[in-house]
């Protein structure tokens, strides 16, 4: 789960990581006042998104009068910022953080990501501030410094030290440095994060280190052991159908083609995706309905594609293995029967309890074309919607 | 031969009175494997499905000598099950639980890195060893005694793919998901090294997907150690970037983890790459006719 920028922001400050002065609003009424209540000179205007690249899209501006931040927050929230992280549609941003503008010296990059090869948490730092580590990566990739992350001691000091040097940080300031890392590194583990990213971090001109932004992305198998996120939930950034399918507990990603997949796995779902679009087709989402999915689960599932108005067409593919297909074929027709169907459906069914399936779905009395494999699937499929 | 579990091996079920590990305990004794306890705390003592049940992983060895785990502990408890099992000298144990968080998985690969056991999954459905073993959630009829070695990292992906060299009359001497988790146990590249140095195996299918590095890890060991036939399948060359494709493992960040990148890997290490995912089983009786 992503957090936002303001959120994010919040729970480092609890863990002794100085942010600039701020807060963050939904209505733009509020602006004025809250330019006020912070009182500097000037402040920097930021859109709420859960996607990157807000600074050349419009969405960082700044403002020097109460009234110059309540017109700029006004014309943004509630609009769609649209960004190279973004789709074509952009996000609607539904809050702005309002900050003091401070004076900075220099910007660097500091993250904390899960290194899958090295199987730990890594500390990513680079002199580059303010570009996209990927870029850093690409292009000057001696410039990057990593440091692994033990889980049980968090970081050392002599990391610390190690990353000062490199940096050309000394005195007072790397002693910061210091604090900062392990802040930073406490904050990951106890918050169950796979990713902190602070880009950039500034080192202002009283030589003090200010996160200016932050990106904090939760693991959601972890959420199980952290109420204290249940609140971010509801403002997620997900669609009704995804959110709809998220309480059904249902993998699903909405695509731009128009043949809906229903898929038993991820492994298999992703293939019926590529074998549609080998095939000349494109698939309108992604959706698994797990290992061993609930005639509910299934039967909501269908009724999610069918409510998808892309959809010309609808395939679905099950290998049952602790998945029954007579379950599958069960929940199918429990969904036709409640919403109706006036588009074409062509079922592959292979597995547990695939004869009785077959049976479920041919005495059904609605048209369903059975596939024999995956190839003869595809090819049904797409020539129903060309 | 084969590798990792052989009609030999004794498993121990953890989580054997649960829903999931329960009904497939029937299954695995059903196809002939082992099963010789089960583990559930606070029910040590009572029989379930006709197997002995103990209140820890250490009594059920020291009691029936198990040498092998497979695990079907609810996520939040499934990290301590696996050390568990680790602790009380298992030698391989197979992780079937979705939904471990990362960090007790770093902690558990941790735990793992100065012991002698080997972890499958977690996120897996298990390994199989047709006509001998099977330790897992996969159907058993699909498969047949051979001479292919199948690893993936998906579930039913890698039933598709089994079931397609099954039909076309090709049996596997092992099959195993290493599950679709950022940190597992076992990666590709040790179980390439396991069917490299396994007679019975003739030739392996690589399934991977998008997501992490594993398959350009892989790729740079074939190239160096492998001379026996690879046939590799890549899932998710339509997923969208940024998204989280089921598992938690596929997921394509900054650009990195594409199919595009895992399939010109194996490409330039030699390996054949089948385009769709209904050509597996065709390919693979192609390349080792």
């Amino acid at each position: 789960m992503k957090l936002y920028e303001f959120q994010a922001k919040n729970i480092l400050k609890t863990y002794g990581v100085s942010v600039p002065r701020g807060k963050a609003i939904s209505h733009g009424i509020d602006a004025s006042k809250t330019f006020q209540e912070i009182g500097c000179a000037r402040c920097v205007i930021k859109a709420q998104i859960l996607a990157g690249g807000r600074g050349k899209s419009g969405g960082i501006q700044f403002a020097k009068t109460p009234e110059e931040a309540r017109v700029c927050a006004m014309s943004m929230l509630g609009s769609h910022l649209v960004t190279r992280q973004t789709d074509q549609k952009g996000t609607e941003i539904k809050y702005v953080l309002i900050e003091e503008a401070l004076s900075i010296k220099k910007e660097l990059y500091i993250a904390i990501a899960i290194d899958r090869s090295l199987q730990t948490p890594m500390l990513i730092v680079s002199a580059e501030g303010g570009m996209e580590i990927e870029e850093v990566a690409k292009n000057t990739p001696g410039k990057i410094i990593k440091e692994p992350i033990d889980i049980f001691f968090g970081t050392h000091p002599f990391q610390s030290r190690r990353i000062a040097s490199q940096l050309n940080i000394s005195g007072a300031l790397a002693m910061r440095l210091n604090n900062l890392i392990s802040s930073l590194s406490s904050a990951f583990i106890k918050n169950d994060c796979s990713l902190l990213e602070i880009n950039p971090l500034a080192i202002t001109a009283d030589d003090e280190l200010c996160a200016l932004d932050a990106k904090m992305d939760v693991d959601e198998n972890a959420l199980y052991r952290h109420p204290e996120f249940d609140q971010f939930i509801p403002c997620q950034d997900i669609s009704p159908t995804e959110a709809l399918a998220r309480k059904y507990r249902l993998s699903y990603i909405s695509l731009d083609g128009n043949i809906g997949c229903l898929v038993n796995g991820a492994g298999l779902a992703m293939a019926t995706m590529d074998i549609i679009k080998l095939h000349g087709g494109e698939p309108a989402n992604f959706l698994d309905v797990g290992g061993d999915a609930s005639l509910e689960q299934v039967t909501q599932a269908f009724k999610i594609i069918l409510s998808d108005q892309k959809v010309k067409a609808v395939l679905i593919n099950i290998f049952g293995g602790i998945m029954k297909c007579d379950v599958i074929a069960s929940g199918i027709i429990q969904a036709i029967k409640e919403v109706g169907i006036h588009i074409p459906l062509i079922v592959r069914l292979e597995g547990t309890n695939v004869e009785t399936a077959k049976k479920i779905l041919d005495n059904s009395g609605f048209k369903i074309t059975s596939a024999k494999d995956m190839k003869e699937a595809a090819r049904l499929i797409v020539s129903n919607v060309i | 031969m084969s590798i990792l579990i052989n009609k030999d091996t004794r498993v121990v079920c953890q989580g054997i009175t649960g829903h999931a590990g329960s009904f497939h305990t029937e299954r695995m004794i059903e196809y002939g494997t082992k099963l010789v306890a089960g583990v559930t705390p606070g029910k040590g003592g009572t029989m379930h499905q006709g197997i002995p049940v103990f209140d820890n992983v250490l009594d059920a060895v020291t009691k029936t000598g198990a040498n092998a785990s497979v695990i079907y502990v609810p996520a939040p408890f499934a990290a301590d099950a696996i050390m568990e099992a680790a602790e009380a000298g298992i030698e391989l144990a197979v992780c079937i639980t979705e939904g471990i968080p990362t960090l007790d998985m770093v902690k558990v690969k941790k735990y793992l890195s100065n012991r002698k056991t080997r972890l499958i999954g977690p996120n897996c459905p298990g390994v199989i060893t047709p006509g001998a073993c099977k330790i897992g959630i996969m159907p058993g009829y699909i498969h047949k005694p051979g001479n292919v070695g199948v690893v993936s990292r998906s579930g039913t992906l890698t039933y598709e793919a089994v079931w397609q060299l099954t039909q076309r009359g090709l049996g596997q001497s092992t099959c195993l998901g290493i599950g679709g988790d950022p940190i597992g146990g076992t990666n590709f590249v040790d179980i390439l090294r396991l069917f490299q140095a396994d007679r019975e195996t003739h030739a392996m299918v690589l399934i991977g997907e998008i997501g992490g590095s594993a398959e350009e890890e892989a790729a740079e060991v074939i190239k160096q150690e492998i001379t026996k036939p690879v046939i590799g399948f890549i899932a998710g060359r339509t997923a969208p970037q940024g998204k989280r494709m089921g598992h938690a493992g596929a997921i394509i960040t900054g650009g990195k983890g594409t199919a595009m990148s895992k399939i010109s890997a194996l490409k330039n290490a030699g390996i054949t790459v089948v385009d769709s995912p209904a050509d597996i089983g065709e390919t693979v009786v192609r390349v080792i006719k």
